[in-house]
């Protein structure tokens, strides 16, 4: 059994009067891919910016390594989490490799230029990205895909051991879809790095994650094991719609699609 | 082009504008009053005391300006927050032309008062402004416009109520000063603001590596390490403290602080390292000869400078407006 890297107990965020996330308890291991799910509007955007200190909540705690976020400097924080946003479309005018190197920001002193470590860490994380050649490419005129990986590119450069993705692979067609998910396994599995993703995409988070949690209206409905999600007591549960299941003729794993009647 | 280049360029311009408009005038004066005082005592006097200070204020004002509005515009994310848009002039201004009416000629630790009072100004229409978009939630280019103009007009109000119970010199000379000007006599105005504009600068070239950050926005800019909220606090302060000292001093001249940025980034791009430092020179210059043509196309008489800005600004800033695609290019609105 592996120590808690994550801990997250009786959290609790309200924006305004609302509501967002309702005592919300749970535990990530080091390098672990848990994959959150949950219909729109359940919070699972607000947990990410919650586990990386954005927002911070009203009750409750997040701890990573036993010492509360609220308790890190900013940079010091920026160390150990960094937040691979939804691809948007609100992209500058710089190239990648300037975009990629201010992920070194944590790393950088006011007071002293650029070192050649921060430069290969760079490259390093480019290459990892296979981004190579957009490099010189402004952001603004990259494809969503591209896009997502400079950000993907620019976290790791971060060196941070936790990685919050918010819908990485959401507007992306299949191919760069699975380019993508096979890159964050490979971050995963051969960097060690801790992830967690906020996915619609629940066939991917069944094949791709270790856990999976489920939030809906701002609670955690249930945790567990990516293969064991694939149940439709579960699910319709989350959903408010019926699914049907098959197995994956390669992988064996099931896979699901919502139930349609005509 | 390579960003270094352009900047050296840029730096060469100001130099060259900096060098000839002292020369420029009523009276044209020879380089050589710079060297020999003595030959020439009338040009040398009008060389030292009035030209050569004027274009340094055009210069300093200029440069505050123009940096503060590229703040602003990084601050809001969007292409059309300047000093004057979010009415942070006009509080400036009501702050100046109340301690002129309250007659008060105090000075705080030898710094003047009347500096002080523009930069309480400028700060309390920034918070209006921004309370009103944090309390908006999800703020539009729209929202961000009304609320300034909304300022703006509040503050014009109030400066018209101290002009209406001011006498007729007193007001005239508050219209005057309104038209925006950098007719000064001697230096003391340039030490006067000088520490405050040093001040702004200072923090924002300090803040070159956040301001990039934030403009990918707060959350991105926070998960990179940026004390957000300290960093925030810290470049309205710079921006205003800067709008502040310039305005109590030359009035609100308009249009700098939105065009010049604008053009900056047009040439050299996003990058807060270089972008700051082009915006303080472009503005510098920009303002330097606008006052050079200020003085020269009807002379003798003069026309304020702030009139000549806000005839180049007005049509840029409808093509600003207008042009939506320049407006997603230039900088993506928030």
């Amino acid at each position: 059994m592996t120590e808690s890297y994550i801990e997250i107990s009786e959290f609790s965020y309200n924006a305004g009067e609302t509501e967002i996330l309702k005592s919300i308890s749970l535990s990530i291991n080091k390098g672990e891919h848990l994959a959150v799910i949950g219909p729109n509007g359940a919070g699972k955007t607000t947990l990410l910016k919650c586990i990386m200190g954005f927002f911070k909540g009203e009750k409750g705690s997040i701890k990573i390594n036993n010492v509360p976020i609220t308790g890190f400097r900013n940079k010091d924080l920026a160390k150990l989490i960094s937040y691979v946003p939804q691809a948007d479309g609100r992209f500058l005018p710089f190239t990648v490799e300037e975009f990629v190197l201010m992920g070194r920001y944590p790393h950088l002193s006011p007071f002293t230029a650029i070192s050649a470590k921060d430069r290969d860490k760079v490259t390093e994380s480019i290459e990892l990205t296979g981004i190579s050649h957009l490099k010189k490419r402004l952001m603004s005129t990259l494809s969503g895909g591209e896009c997502q990986t400079a950000f993907i590119a620019a976290a790791i450069a971060q060196e941070a051991g936790i990685l919050l993705l918010d819908e990485p692979v959401a507007f992306l067609d299949p191919k760069h879809s699975v380019n993508i998910q096979k890159m964050l396994s490979r971050i995963n599995m051969q960097l060690g790095k801790t992830l967690i993703t906020v996915t619609h995409d629940i066939n991917s988070a069944i094949l791709n994650s270790d856990r999976i949690a489920a939030l809906k209206l701002g609670e955690i409905k249930f945790v567990v094991k990516a293969e064991k999600a694939a149940h439709n007591s579960l699910l319709e549960k989350i959903y408010d719609t019926s699914f049907i299941f098959a197995d994956h003729p390669i992988t064996g794993k099931t896979f699901i699609a919502p139930e349609v009647i005509k | 082009m390579n960003k270094k280049v352009v900047l050296l360029l840029i730096s060469i311009c100001t130099v060259c504008i900096i060098a000839v408009s002292p020369m420029i005038g009523m009276d044209t004066i020879p380089f050589s009053a710079f060297f020999n005082p003595i030959d020439d005592n009338v040009k040398s006097i009008i060389l030292w005391e009035i030209r050569l200070p004027r274009v340094i204020m055009a210069f300093i004002a200029g440069a505050a300006l123009s940096l503060s509005g590229m703040t602003f515009q990084a601050l809001f994310r969007n292409p059309l927050a300047t000093p004057f848009t979010l009415g942070v002039s006009s509080g400036a201004a009501f702050g100046a032309a109340l301690y002129v009416k309250l007659g008060l000629f105090f000075s705080f630790l030898s710094i003047p008062g009347q500096p002080v009072f523009a930069f309480i100004g400028a700060l309390v229409s920034v918070f209006i402004v921004y309370s009103l978009t944090r309390f908006k939630k999800s703020f539009s280019t729209a929202t961000l416009l009304l609320a300034g103009v909304a300022v703006s007009f509040f503050f014009s109000s109030l400066i018209l109520v101290i002009q209406y119970l001011s006498d007729f010199t007193h007001s005239f000379r508050i219209i005057r000063w309104l038209m925006g000007g950098v007719e000064i006599v001697g230096f003391e105005s340039v030490y006067n603001i000088l520490p405050f504009v040093t001040a702004g600068i200072a923090i924002i070239f300090f803040l070159n590596n956040e301001l990039n950050l934030l403009t990918f926005g707060e959350d991105i800019a926070f998960s990179r390490g940026v004390n957000v909220q300290r960093v925030k606090i810290l470049l309205y302060f710079a921006a205003s403290l800067m709008v502040g000292s310039v305005v109590a001093t030359c009035g609100p001249i308009g249009f700098v602080g939105m065009m010049c940025p604008h053009i900056c980034r047009l040439f050299i791009g996003q990058d807060h390292r270089y972008l700051a430092s082009a915006s303080l020179l472009f503005g510098g210059g920009f303002l330097v000869m606008c006052d050079a043509v200020s003085r020269t196309v009807i002379a003798p008489a003069e026309i304020p400078v702030g009139i000549i800005t806000a005839l180049l600004g007005g049509p840029f800033f409808l093509w600003l407006l207008i042009n939506g695609k320049s407006e997603q290019s230039i900088m993506n609105s928030g």
